[in-house]
């Protein structure tokens, strides 16, 4: 395997954190019109301008790393399934609106742990990034949260159903806290976050919340792992990006 | 249509510091919370806001249309309340 | 003892006696006239509470439902930045018809009795949302012409009789004018791209520009409600004149643009001052504001579907917070 450059692993690192935002904001999208009332319409269409917002300058950033005159849109719509390294939990489909609270509340626990750290990268940008990302994914929290407790909390059913949601989409959970190459280089100058390092306070979080909420802490179950570390995606994602790079793949070198 | 509707809460924001919270609508939420960040979503997405109350519709107490004559109109002749009524000589100095 | 009072209800009083009826509709019509607002709580004819409702969820219908043949294509946008901005639109839809609902509910119709009227087929919404977004350029087509046809209207009913209308109403153009400035942009972009963009753009305006006048409703002649709603100011303006207005604006536009629009009757009158256009297919305009349209039944039933999905997710909530209160209470 070659050595992987400093450079290349932040191009690497930038792009990996802004699929994050891109794929659930995607995927938060897709409730448009589907919502069960109005209000939570509007609702989950914020979270996604901010989910994908942050992908933005995450990619413009590793665009201007990379230095080979590309842009936000190269990272979104002309890489292949394998060049993306958003984390699976992102990328599962929406399912009911409980599946989606507990995606957006683990994520977002996860995203409020990790922006925070980011937030003291010794690489300014990234640091301003995770700054400003903290305040957006802080509401994203409060929102989850408080849902998942109205549904974990609400009737049998709801309870039942959230549950539930909360058992398939465990396995998804112990990819937030592996390290690729790229991260593991960049944390020995101090860029990287150690998201190894977020898993006590994550579960803390998650195990509160889940107590109000009255749902049980799955148990641990073998981590589905490969999105991250190779770009080995689940079979939803190739829908994802047919969906998404319909346009630019049809038309390629148009200005819209 | 059996299911009941979640209640109405009118929505109050101050759009910025010094000045007071004004009426802009209402959303529809099951609790204080919901309500609040409704209103968050739905009233402030152009910045139009620094704080907001959310009052339950059903809290608030109106004054009847009807009764508008007898609580308004008796203060139209009370002219002597507003500054203007007196007549202060130049000289006096700004008052 | 104010128990009676809510703000959102509107106040029972006795029956008014004949006489008394005809004070009241004459003191009502006289606050019309000098301009004065018609506020939430006020004796109002039964009939323009009717009236009001009526229109109000109607137009607060056609924009959550509006938000259909866009929100197809959030997931498909060519680039990031149109990505946000479409959300951002799409988003702004649902906050109208939030707004709008918010008003018609001053009235005392709840928001859960329009939807069911929605879904039932009992209330109607605009037209052109039972026409299909079936490319790209559609979404700068909706947003130059959909919703230029919409603020034409909007403006003149900001102007209305009925506060929380009225108030609404200010709110909605303040932020529509985005809409069809970025739907214009979107356009213009393509209309300096290649051939294939530019084709994406002519069959677009093709599809849109009949159902986009249609959108002004029936000529003033076969309009059945308006010359009461005109002296109710509930409308400014007659479907005509707005319709004119829009046609005049919207035409130098179109050649800005280097495009055509699908009407060969369509020339400017020296003499009137005003572009002379084609006879509007009234018959198709029928066929679709009855439910026949291409997208009528898609329209609904996606609508229905996600209401009876979330059912669970409403009763759910309702269920916590009660038991909040009950632990409060105790």
């Amino acid at each position: 395997m070659t050595e992987l450059s400093k450079k290349d692993a932040l191009v690497q690192y930038a792009a990996q954190i802004g699929d994050n935002g891109l794929i659930i904001g995607h995927r938060m999208s897709e409730w448009c019109f589907r919502a069960p009332a109005l209000e939570m319409e509007i609702a989950l269409m914020n979270c996604a301008l901010d989910l994908i917002g942050q992908a933005r300058e995450l990619y413009t950033y590793a665009a201007v790393t990379q230095d080979e005159g590309k842009s936000e849109d190269d990272f979104a719509y002309l890489r292949d399934e394998q060049d993306f390294r958003n984390l699976l939990l992102t990328e599962v489909p929406n399912g009911d609106w409980g599946d989606t609270i507990v995606r957006l509340f683990l994520m977002s626990a996860y995203n409020k742990l990790f922006y925070t750290a980011l937030a003291n990268s010794k690489d300014a940008q990234l640091a301003a990034i995770g700054a400003k990302s903290i305040k957006e994914v802080i509401y994203h929290q409060r929102f989850s949260s408080e849902w998942l407790i109205r549904l974990g909390d609400g009737t049998p059913e709801s309870h039942d159903r959230v549950q539930k949601s909360l058992d398939t989409l465990w396995a998804y959970t112990g990819e937030l806290f592996t390290m690729t190459d790229a991260e593991t280089l960049l944390l020995a100058d101090g860029i990287a976050v150690d998201v190894t390092a977020l898993k006590a306070d994550w579960d803390q979080v998650v195990s509160d919340v889940l107590t109000q909420a009255t749902l049980t802490v799955p148990a641990d179950l073998w981590p589905q792992l490969g999105s991250k570390a190779e770009g080995r995606h689940t079979e939803h994602f190739g829908f994802i990006i047919t969906d998404m790079q319909f346009m630019q793949r049809r038309y390629p070198g148009c200005e819209w | 249509m059996t299911e009941k509707e979640w209640p109405l809460w009118e929505v109050f924001i101050r759009s910025k510091a010094g000045l007071d919270h004004k009426h802009c609508g209402s959303v529809h939420a099951s609790d204080a919370e919901m309500a609040m960040e409704a209103a968050r979503d739905v009233y402030t997405r152009r910045s139009e806001g620094i704080s907001i109350w959310v009052v339950p519709s059903n809290a608030i107490s109106a004054s009847k249309p009807e009764d508008k004559e007898s609580l308004f109109e008796p203060a139209d002749d009370k002219i002597y309340r507003h500054p203007t009524f007196y007549d202060i000589p130049k000289g006096a100095g700004k008052m | 003892m104010y128990g009676d009072t809510s703000i959102q209800k509107p106040i029972k009083i006795a029956e008014p006696t004949s006489e008394e009826q005809a004070r009241l509709e004459e003191i009502f019509q006289q606050k019309i006239d000098d301009n004065i607002k018609i506020e939430p709580q006020e004796w109002m004819p039964a009939a323009y509470r009717k009236t009001l409702v009526r229109q109000m969820s109607q137009h607060a219908h056609s924009e959550v439902i509006g938000m259909q043949p866009e929100g197809n294509w959030i997931t498909r946008a060519p680039s990031l930045r149109r990505k946000v901005i479409l959300l951002a639109k799409i988003q702004d839809e649902g906050g109208h018809g939030l707004y709008i609902y918010s008003a018609a509910e001053t009235l005392g119709t709840s928001r859960a009795e329009m939807i069911n009227q929605l879904q039932t087929g009992k209330a109607k919404y605009s037209s052109i949302f039972n026409y299909p977004a079936l490319s790209w350029a559609d979404m700068g087509t909706i947003g130059w012409l959909v919703d230029g046809a919409a603020i034409t209207n909007q403006v003149a009913l900001s102007k209305g009789s009925y506060g929380p209308y009225c108030r609404a109403m200010i709110k909605i153009c303040k932020e529509e004018s985005f809409h069809q400035r970025q739907g214009y942009e979107l356009l213009l972009t393509l209309s300096r791209g290649t051939d294939a963009q530019k084709e994406m753009l002519q069959e677009s305006v093709n599809r849109f520009w009949w159902p986009s006048l249609m959108m002004f409703g029936p000529n003033d002649a076969d309009s059945p409600h308006s010359a009461q709603s005109m002296k109710w100011k509930i409308k400014k303006k007659s479907n005509d004149q707005l319709r004119q207005e829009f046609i005049d604006a919207t035409v130098p536009q179109a050649e800005f643009l280097g495009i055509t629009l699908p009407d060969p009757d369509l020339k400017w009158n020296e003499e009137r001052g005003h572009y002379d256009y084609g006879q509007i297919d009234w018959e198709e305009f029928g066929h679709v504001i009855n439910g026949n349209g291409p997208c009528n039944k898609q329209r609904v039933a996606t609508h229905l579907k996600a209401h009876e999905d979330g059912a669970w997710v409403r009763e759910a909530a309702a269920a916590y917070a009660e038991k909040q209160q009950n632990k409060n209470v105790a």
